[in-house]
């Protein structure tokens, strides 16, 4: 039987007209309230292209009309069949002060991961250096090709200094370092989804960097530089790069799903929301830590004295701290996906 | 090797398509996004040198700034705001969208940006392509973390038969119930294809259309055999017409024609 298909198309296509009209206003304006009336009608075209589509793919075959009803159907059905929350407008002062910490703590389990590899490797690290300092060479990559020479001469140096080396370079310095630190954060992210073993490779060999440097600084008695050196920013940078690994453990957690029977489509899902709120929390961590670094950390003695860096290093620490640790308990923590 | 189709099947039992896009057309798509970007951030980073005379350092840090805010905010802020499309997109008619027909969330839009850090490795998006093609979805490694999919927009518009069946002598209408018996012996799989073929015999390549309405007619002629009268001296292509004018053509019927559903009132039972 084939439909009478002239007469179905005169018929029934004032009805996919104004549906299409009727989506094509709930698109441009997804916020708008609809009434009650709206809704039912919405509902009630939606429910009627949809049986003509029906019948059309199963009497006619006809690919243009069929092709049409498709579309209206897909796009009536994606807004019809939405159970999630529609996207409010940010407010940036909630979501600092309680969703981006409450995050934090509910998979607070990956952060600590990520913290134990990063240990791992700064004692890898450390340990290289301090049995054979030729590894430096060996470990350490071109880009931070400065940091090969002997510590205590550039310590001497940089305190002879008298003038800023960066000055005049400090804002292109501090916009450097935001872009490759957030950069590094984001494919830590993203390497979640090698099951989390390219987001521990680049954390481990992070680790091994910062151990490698601590040790060698150290070992050659200028511990006192080094914290004054690298605590400004390094406080606030280093567990902005934790957190960013977090979220791609927490990404890997989900790709994995040990002991749950959610298909993976649906873990994801259920991870997404945390996943970009970690990471936009790492970028302005990051932000924070580039400017901490050119426009301070460079400085030193007796420009600034490291007791002065040392002190602004340990508040912001504990700034941190109690940020990701108390703020946001007041609110209520949205129902939990699985943790990591 | 036919496109990837996504088939969805809603709680009314009522199934729709969507067309996939291929790797291919993506890349293409991603070209065009790349020069965008290149475009943008080229144009702002010369308004930003001329005013490098008022501090070089501040113009040199919005240059790195810009770049890496389009190239990374570009995807983000146009598919949100243009639901699923960026100018790349626009043009090869692309769309993303929700694995399951739902609408895109911001979510989803941002954490498929961001994994273009690892789909675009080592070059070229090669990670992502690979991905694409042992996926039967087309999905790079983005889509998957954020469950999306990309679709090709078909050119839609609202059907319209008229051109095809208006105006027509049609010799066959002579022998109605010889018209009847075609109707009864053709699928609509066949209809389709014929009306399809009278629909689009401008787009064909004359020798092409000259062998298309051969085999199609010589097809139609084997289902019911007309008195020679009635196909004596008709082209192919005009036997076609006339096949489909007899399959889509309104009926008038002894018995009261099949009305249209009744409009109900929302939310009768």
């Amino acid at each position: 039987m084939i439909i009478d298909l002239p007469r179905f198309v005169a018929a029934e296509q004032p009805f996919w007209t104004e549906l299409d009209a009727l989506l094509t206003r709930i698109e441009r304006d997804p916020h708008r309230a609809q009434t009650l009336a709206e809704l039912q009608r919405f509902h009630y075209l939606y429910e009627r292209a949809a049986a003509d589509l029906a019948q059309v793919r199963t009497f006619s075959a006809e690919p243009e009309t069929r092709r049409y009803l498709e579309h209206l159907v897909a796009r009536a059905y994606g807004e019809l069949h939405e159970a999630r929350p529609k996207a409010v407008h940010l407010r940036l002062w909630a979501w600092l002060g309680g969703t981006l910490p409450v995050t934090f703590r509910r998979h607070v389990r990956a952060f600590w991961l990520s913290l134990a590899v990063t240990l791992a490797g700064a004692a890898l690290g450390g340990w290289a250096v301090a049995f054979d300092p030729e590894a430096k060479a060996a470990l350490v990559p071109g880009q931070f090709g400065h940091l090969l020479g002997d510590p205590a001469r550039r310590v001497a140096r940089e305190e002879a200094q008298t003038e800023n080396l960066l000055a005049g370079h400090k804002t292109t310095f501090s916009a450097q370092l935001m872009q490759n630190n957030i950069r590094v954060s984001f494919i830590a992210l993203a390497l979640g989804m090698t099951w989390g073993v390219g987001t521990l490779i680049i954390l481990f060999y992070n680790g091994v960097i910062l151990g490698l440097v601590a040790a060698d600084y150290v070992l050659a008695g200028q511990t006192k530089f080094l914290l004054g050196w690298l605590l400004p920013h390094g406080v606030i940078e280093i567990p902005a790069i934790l957190v960013g690994a977090q979220a791609g453990f927490v990404l890997a957690n989900a790709i994995i799903g040990w002991g749950r029977r959610v298909p993976l489509a649906d873990r994801l899902r259920a991870v997404a929301p945390d996943l970009v709120t970690l990471i936009a929390g790492t970028a302005l961590l990051l932000v924070w830590a580039g400017l901490v670094e050119a426009f301070f950390s460079q400085y030193h003695e007796p420009l600034l004295p490291y007791a002065v860096k040392i002190a602004f290093g340990l508040i912001e620490l504990l700034g941190l701290i109690w940020y990701l640790t108390s703020a946001g308990q007041s609110k209520t923590a949205r129902p939990a996906p699985p943790a990591c | 090797m036919p496109a990837s189709t996504l088939l969805i099947r809603t709680p009314e039992g009522v199934v729709f398509s969507q067309s996939l896009a291929g790797p291919v057309i993506r890349f293409l798509a991603w070209g065009l996004d790349l020069a965008c970007i290149l475009g943008v951030t080229t144009g702002v980073s010369m308004v930003v040198g001329l005013f490098a005379f008022l501090s070089p350092d501040f113009a040199q840090a919005a240059s790195i700034a810009v770049f890496f805010i389009v190239s990374v905010g570009y995807g983000m802020v146009l598919e949100w705001f243009w639901r699923g499309q960026t100018v790349g997109k626009r043009v090869l008619g692309l769309r993303v969208m929700d694995a399951q027909g739902l609408r895109l969330t911001v979510q989803q839009v941002v954490l498929r940006n961001l994994l273009r850090f690892v789909d675009a490795l080592p070059v070229c998006y090669q990670v992502g392509g690979v991905a694409m093609l042992a996926n039967r979805r087309n999905q790079r490694l983005g889509d998957l973390a954020a469950n999306t999919v990309v679709v090709r927009l078909p050119a839609v518009a609202e059907p319209d038969l008229s051109q095809l069946l208006a105006g027509k002598f049609n010799s066959l209408r002579d022998h109605p119930h010889l018209e009847a018996r075609l109707r009864q012996r053709t699928s609509p799989a066949e209809a389709a294809l014929a009306l399809q073929a009278v629909a689009r015999r401008d787009q064909l390549d004359p020798v092409a259309r000259v062998e298309l309405f051969a085999d199609l007619a010589g097809h139609f002629r084997t289902k019911v055999k007309f008195p020679p009268e009635a196909v004596e001296g008709l082209a192919d292509e005009q036997f076609l017409r006339n096949v489909v004018d007899a399959l889509y053509r309104p009926r008038a019927s002894a018995r009261a024609p099949a009305a249209a559903q009744p409009e109900a009132q929302p939310g009768a039972q």
